[in-house]
């Protein structure tokens, strides 16, 4: 028995004191508030659920590129969603959905909206409350994170990060996941793109929509290309984070679920053996 | 050795909560839609933090966009009521609104009512601007009117007053106890505000029926449901709550926000 704890032991790196209590408690912040932002986000698409790009929406022209709705066929209605003039048949999940005895007329299905029902003025409440959490916390974490070192440490990409691509790609891609004190290229691409592109953008485009803040900052208009082309970044955006979500779970589980959720919840992450120990470490 | 395995239960079960919580669907979060929620009236202060940091953020003066003529490319689209059928508004409406007027009234050192004859008789401004509908889409128009703020000092708002409630003629929604007339309310800086027209000219035509004849308000710093169509009577008081609902309006009176600039 004392036999298997020690060659345990010599197997494993030191337990390291990882993520701050700053990053932890934003890191779940953000997962709330990133849950209720994109299905009240969804219930407000749902509100008029066509994309432009411009300052307003083409009614006697065309420049819309994404159109979800429901069309009248000789069989009967079918959901349809035409992307860049392209036309889809999305019966049952975009345009039409809920069961065939009793189907919903609605851009995204029920399932992925707050609430299921449709209420704008709900989704929109919901919506503004997450977003204000959402920007106050990101406040919160550029903060800590400049001062606390969190920043320079693991999320900048610095020219070695960019050289060390290749061989990150090959141990991602054979499985084989070194954790370090600090964050690996990929690591720091994505969660450099996260919070340096894609968080600024999405808060941005989403303050574009306001007419007050059109007043405020007309610039905003400007840099994205008028209020319609914002509307359509955010939700460009929203899918980029949603894709980020995905590949985030991928590889909280492919690269040891514990170990990175007690990371996420205590701090304490257990580095590959030949870590070097460091002050503060545990065995 | 039974700490490590109780976290580990902890975190499975915790992680199988999670992903119960997203497959389950989102029907469990239902009740924000109901008014009288707790959670949902805790999560309305958010809206008020939104319009006090636009009201401390944007100047008082400060103007919406405005947008060159060749950026008119389409009918202003119109939406809510569009063919009121109130028997005041048909009686206005059959004899082309000669009858009209505007009342304003409430807490106001003068009482006044204009005839549209005298409305477009008054110096008059034009704009073209972008119009947002809290649905999600925008549409540029001319709006021509007089603005509200002269009308105003004209008839001497009273110390105290601190809104305008903007009543209109047109049934909204009709229900088995009656017609419900649309109405809106605006802070005196939205009133105020330089581009805040009483508005019957809409690019360069008279203002159509489905767009609000004779006269509907723009306030071109907030969303579409902030420019109430078929104005007839505009009222100064300190408080919203002796109308409609209580909320100021009749979007917010149905969970809108009132201030309506985002």
């Amino acid at each position: 028995m004392s036999d298997t704890i020690a060659a345990e032991v010599a197997n494993t790196g030191p337990l390291i004191y990882r993520q701050s209590i700053w990053t932890r408690t934003t890191h779940w912040i953000w997962a709330i508030c990133l849950f209720f932002l994109l299905l009240s986000g969804l219930q407000i698409f749902n509100a008029h659920p066509a994309l432009y790009i411009g300052q307003q929406s083409g009614f006697e022209f065309e420049n819309a590129i994404l159109e979800i709705g429901a069309f009248n066929t000789p069989d009967g209605p079918r959901g349809r969603t035409t992307i860049f003039g392209q036309q889809f048949d999305t019966t049952g999940v975009l345009g039409m959905s809920g069961s065939a005895a009793r189907p919903s007329f609605v851009g995204f299905p029920a399932a992925v909206t707050i609430p299921s029902f449709r209420d704008l003025g709900t989704g929109r409440v919901i919506h503004f409350f997450f977003a204000w959490l959402f920007v106050g916390t990101m406040f919160v974490w550029f903060l800590a994170s400049f001062i606390n070192g969190h920043i320079k440490r693991d999320i900048l990409v610095r020219p070695a990060d960019l050289k060390g691509v290749p061989r990150d790609v090959a141990e991602h891609a054979t499985l084989k996941f070194k954790h370090g004190r600090s964050y690996g290229p990929l690591q720091r691409i994505a969660y450099f793109g996260v919070f340096f592109i894609l968080f600024p953008l999405i808060v941005l485009t989403g303050l574009t929509m306001s007419p007050g803040m059109n007043a405020a900052w007309p610039w905003l208009l400007d840099l994205f290309g008028g209020r319609q082309t914002a509307r359509t970044i955010h939700f460009g955006v929203m899918l980029l984070l949603v894709t980020f979500f995905v590949v985030h779970i991928i590889m909280v589980l492919a690269a040891g679920p514990i170990n990175a959720l007690r990371s996420m919840i205590t701090g304490w992450y257990r580095a590959s053996p030949g870590t070097p120990s460091g002050e503060g470490d545990r065995p | 050795m039974s700490g490590i395995i109780t976290r580990r239960n902890f975190l499975r079960s915790s992680a199988l909560a999670g992903t119960g919580l997203v497959l389950a669907g989102c029907d469990q979060f239902d009740f924000l839609g109901s008014r009288d929620s707790p959670v949902r009236q805790a999560m309305e202060r958010a809206n008020v933090l939104t319009y006090r940091a636009q009201r401390a953020l944007i100047g008082d003066q400060t103007l919406a966009r405005t947008y060159a003529a060749s950026e008119i490319r389409q009918g202003q689209r119109p939406n809510g009521s569009t063919d009121p059928t109130t028997p005041e508004y048909m009686f206005l409406r059959a004899q082309d609104f000669a009858s009209y007027t505007l009342k304003v009234t409430g807490m106001v050192e003068r009482p006044l009512e204009f005839t549209l004859a005298e409305l477009r008789n008054m110096p008059s401004r034009s704009q073209i601007t972008r119009h947002d509908c809290v649905e999600g889409w925008s549409c540029i128009a001319k709006w021509t009117g007089t603005p509200l703020g002269p009308i105003l000092d004209m008839a001497r708002v009273q110390q105290g007053a601190r809104f305008a409630v903007y009543h209109c003629f047109d049934n909204i929604q009709r229900t088995l106890t009656g017609d419900i007339l649309y109405y809106e309310s605006s802070d005196l800086v939205d009133a105020y505000h330089p581009q805040t027209l009483l508005s019957y000219g809409l690019n360069d035509q008279v203002l159509p029926v489905a767009n609000g004849a004779p006269v509907r308000l723009r306030i071109e710093r907030a969303l579409g449901y902030k420019q109430p169509k078929y104005l007839h009577t505009i009222e100064l008081v300190d408080d919203l709550s002796a109308f409609g609902k209580g909320k100021g309006g009749y979007w917010p009176d149905l969970g809108y926000d009132w201030y309506g600039g985002i």
